[in-house]
């Protein structure tokens, strides 16, 4: 099963090697993974989507726990919480595709934030689930490139 | 006052109360170096590789309970301390290993005898740091020694680059406490899971204590003693446990797993309850996962959550200090009264009198086993023991046995061969008025032979068991059982004159061919009080050990000497290693 497991670790070098390489070094999954600081610039927030079961994901939050850097560690999945995605697409438009792909722009709720000559650069930002929909729903031969964050994501509790 | 970076370091390792570091100059460390020729209160020895002075630091470390300091060079240095610092790390010996680092400028720009060290060892230690600004340096000591002798004890890296050994700061003093938001090794013992610990004792009729390297590192032998008593439980220890619990006391089973005695892992197998302490049912102890303690509860007492149920399901988690679990048990339990176990007692006492230590002896050869039978003897069993990897050590853990913690040392976790001469250097040191002896083979032994040079110039007098059958024997067992004779690389033709190469070194040898001369040459050697004697005894080159879970087997499926000569496997098994 698909867990989501969110970070805080000191805003250090060398931080985010401790924790690709024990995920690599134990053969955990990483599905995505994201880093950035969060407003207590010594602080990283890292959220890793893993796949595993019950028992591999207890040794992932564990193993995570004992990294010195690591400050919590949080089984979002086990909890209420928000996730988000946010995709930059690059689409082929041609004059006689135009409306088809307008209208499915707006069903997603995508912004159209770039146009040049027969591009659109389009955001879409959601649950991965909805960003996996948009691409399925247009032809494959017009997507040019992709670029997704992977999921971020905080429980919904006032605290955790 | 003003001091340069290595001057901070050096009055750093001071105030931590550092007697020994264990280390190897070069290019990236001569500061420090420099630094430390002019500090009275720190002793360096100077080792041949800096393996050894890895492995030395740890020796000193497991005998005298304290952290152990190694120091190495940039690049090399730091490249061949690597197998050291992952055998302390497998094995949660508190240890800080500093390295030297080219200066910050020329990081990362492939510069002479530059490599990642925070990068190459980061998975082998429990920390590591890059120090590249004088600023930090005191700090990161602090942390360091804080990180590598707290919670469940481990190897730290301090990397100093050499710009920040040259540079000088007016120096503020050795931070005199350290405050970790990202690290809390205080853990309070949860009280409901005592509870329901002691609800499991109570009902239990077939009980085994299961003791690990925790009891050992943790320092818990008293409070594992006390509630062994109290309970009059069975008690098996893992390598890396003996000498916790005495194991000539009559509750001791003995060692479990792989190579532990019938009645431990019978005793095991059958077990209605099983309190682990301190250990971490790794795959040397529990065989084939699928048929391990098939009808037990398990309690599990252990600092690092991470080690409960990682390889095993455990119906109840202690985590915290082994003293503190284990004080609370006694606590909890006193007054309680226990089921009777007297029927579980007679099933183990019917186990023991299988005699599964016992072995054959052959006229003519010098069977290993009685090798360390008499150096029990001659020690009065109060030795030091270090050891290497293999058949060698397999036997001093069986046939020596240990009363007393800190009295055996071995690489049990990583397996390092190599590691025997050079720990059993940081335990004499540790130790000087103890007799040490390094058990070990012609295999194990020639991987850090340079290290006998060190012993000279530093006068640490170590007796070498060097059990001589001119095979890597646990290899060849391997082979004969599991790849039909097959003895592939495992013949170490071409063997040094032991005797010539250690009076090469200044030493004494002492060459054992015949079963007759082997107690006589022991109490030689030991009664040369300031010598290292190496004692070449040449020993059955067939003999097995045993008795023997087969790779792949239950704990049930045991094979004993003389009845069961060869032992099978199955695919499984062969997974396994």
């Amino acid at each position: 099963m698909k867990h989501i497991i969110s970070i805080q670790l000191e805003n250090e070098s060398g931080a985010l090697s401790r924790v690709s390489g024990l995920f690599s070094a134990r053969g955990f999954n990483i599905e995505s993974l994201t880093v950035a600081p969060t407003n207590d610039a010594t602080l990283s927030r890292m959220t890793i989507v893993s796949i595993g079961d019950e028992d591999i994901i207890e040794q992932i939050v564990k193993q995570l726990n004992k990294l010195i850097d690591v400050v919590t560690v949080t089984n979002l999945t086990a909890t209420e919480h928000i996730e988000r995605e946010l995709m930059l697409v690059k689409i082929n438009v041609e004059p006689s595709t135009q409306a088809d792909i307008d209208q499915h722009i707006d069903e997603y709720a995508g912004k159209i934030v770039d146009v040049s000559e027969n591009t659109y650069t389009v955001e879409i930002a959601g649950k991965s689930q909805r960003i996996d929909d948009f691409l399925a729903s247009l032809d494959v031969s017009k997507i040019l490139e992709v670029s997704r964050t992977g999921v971020t994501g905080v429980c919904q509790k006032r605290e955790y | 006052m003003k001091l340069n970076g290595a001057q901070i370091l050096v009055k750093c390792l001071q105030s931590e109360g550092v007697e020994y570091i264990f280390g190897y100059p070069g290019g990236a460390v001569l500061h420090i170096y420099d630094a430390l020729d002019a500090c009275k209160e720190i002793n360096h020895v100077l080792v041949r590789h800096e393996q050894g002075a890895v492995h030395a630091a740890d020796g000193y470390a497991r005998v005298s309970g304290k952290c152990g300091v190694a120091l190495v060079t940039s690049g090399p240095g730091l490249t061949n301390a690597v197998t050291g610092i992952a055998t302390a790390h497998m094995d949660s010996i508190p240890m800080v290993v500093i390295s030297g680092q080219v200066s910050s400028a020329v990081i990362g720009n492939d510069a002479f005898q530059e490599v990642d060290s925070v990068g190459i060892t980061r998975s082998c230690v429990k920390h590591n740091f890059l120090v590249t600004d004088i600023g930090d340096l005191a700090t990161v000591i602090k942390k360091a020694f804080h990180i590598a002798t707290t919670g469940r004890p481990g190897p730290v890296l301090i990397d100093i680059s050499k710009d920040t050994t040259i540079d000088d700061i007016e120096f503020g003093g050795y931070p005199k406490t350290i405050n970790m938001r990202s690290y809390q090794p205080e853990i309070k013992i949860e009280s409901s899971q005592i509870d329901k610990a002691i609800a499991l004792i109570i009902q239990a009729k077939k009980p085994i204590i299961y003791s690990g390297g925790g009891s050992v590192i943790g320092n818990a032998d008293v409070e594992l003693i006390a509630l062994t008593r109290d309970t009059g439980f069975p008690i098996t220890q893992t390598l890396m446990g003996l000498g916790a619990y005495p194991a000539t006391d009559k509750q001791s089973l003995g060692m479990l797993g792989m190579h532990g005695t019938y009645e431990a892992n019978m005793a095991m197998h059958d077990a209605d309850c099983i309190i682990a302490v301190g250990a971490r049912f790794d795959d040397r102890i529990t065989g084939n996962l699928d048929l391990f303690c098939p009808y037990a509860k398990i309690i599990h007492i252990d600092i690092d959550p991470s080690s409960v149920g990682k390889t095993v399901g455990v119906d109840v988690a202690i985590i915290g200090q082994v003293t503190d679990a284990l004080n609370a048990l006694s606590t909890g339990l006193k007054g309680k009264k226990l089921a009777d176990i007297s029927a579980w007692w007679r099933q183990i006492n019917e186990w023991r009198a299988v005699d599964s230590m016992a072995y054959q002896t052959k006229a003519g050869v010098i069977k290993p086993q009685s090798v360390i039978e008499a150096l029990y003897e001659v020690t009065k069993g109060e030795a030091i023991v270090t050891s290497d990897v293999g058949q060698h050590q397999m036997w001093a853990a069986q046939y020596y046995p240990f009363d007393k913690p800190r009295r055996w040392i071995n690489s049990g976790g990583l397996g390092t061969m190599g590691f025997g001469l050079p720990a059993a250097m940081g335990a004499k040191l540790a130790e000087p008025n103890s007799d040490v002896a390094c058990v070990t083979g012609e295999g194990s032994i020639q991987m850090m032979l340079q290290e006998l040079s060190t012993m000279l110039q530093y006068d640490t007098p170590v007796k070498i068991i060097n059990l001589n059958n001119g095979y890597l024997g646990m290899v060849r067992q391997w082979q004969e059982f599991f790849y039909d004779k097959r003895y592939s690389m495992s013949y170490m033709d071409a063997l040094p004159d032991f005797v010539k190469l250690a009076e090469s070194y200044g030493h004494i040898g002492i060459k054992v061919e015949k079963e007759a001369d082997l107690m006589p040459a022991l109490k030689e050697a030991f009664a040369q009080k300031d010598r290292t004697v190496f004692l070449d005894i040449l020993t059955d080159p067939t003999e097995n050990v045993f008795p023997m879970i087969p790779s792949g087997a239950g704990h049930h499926e045991m094979l004993l000497a003389g009845r069961d000569e060869m032992a099978s496997t199955n695919d499984k098994g062969l997974n396994l290693v």
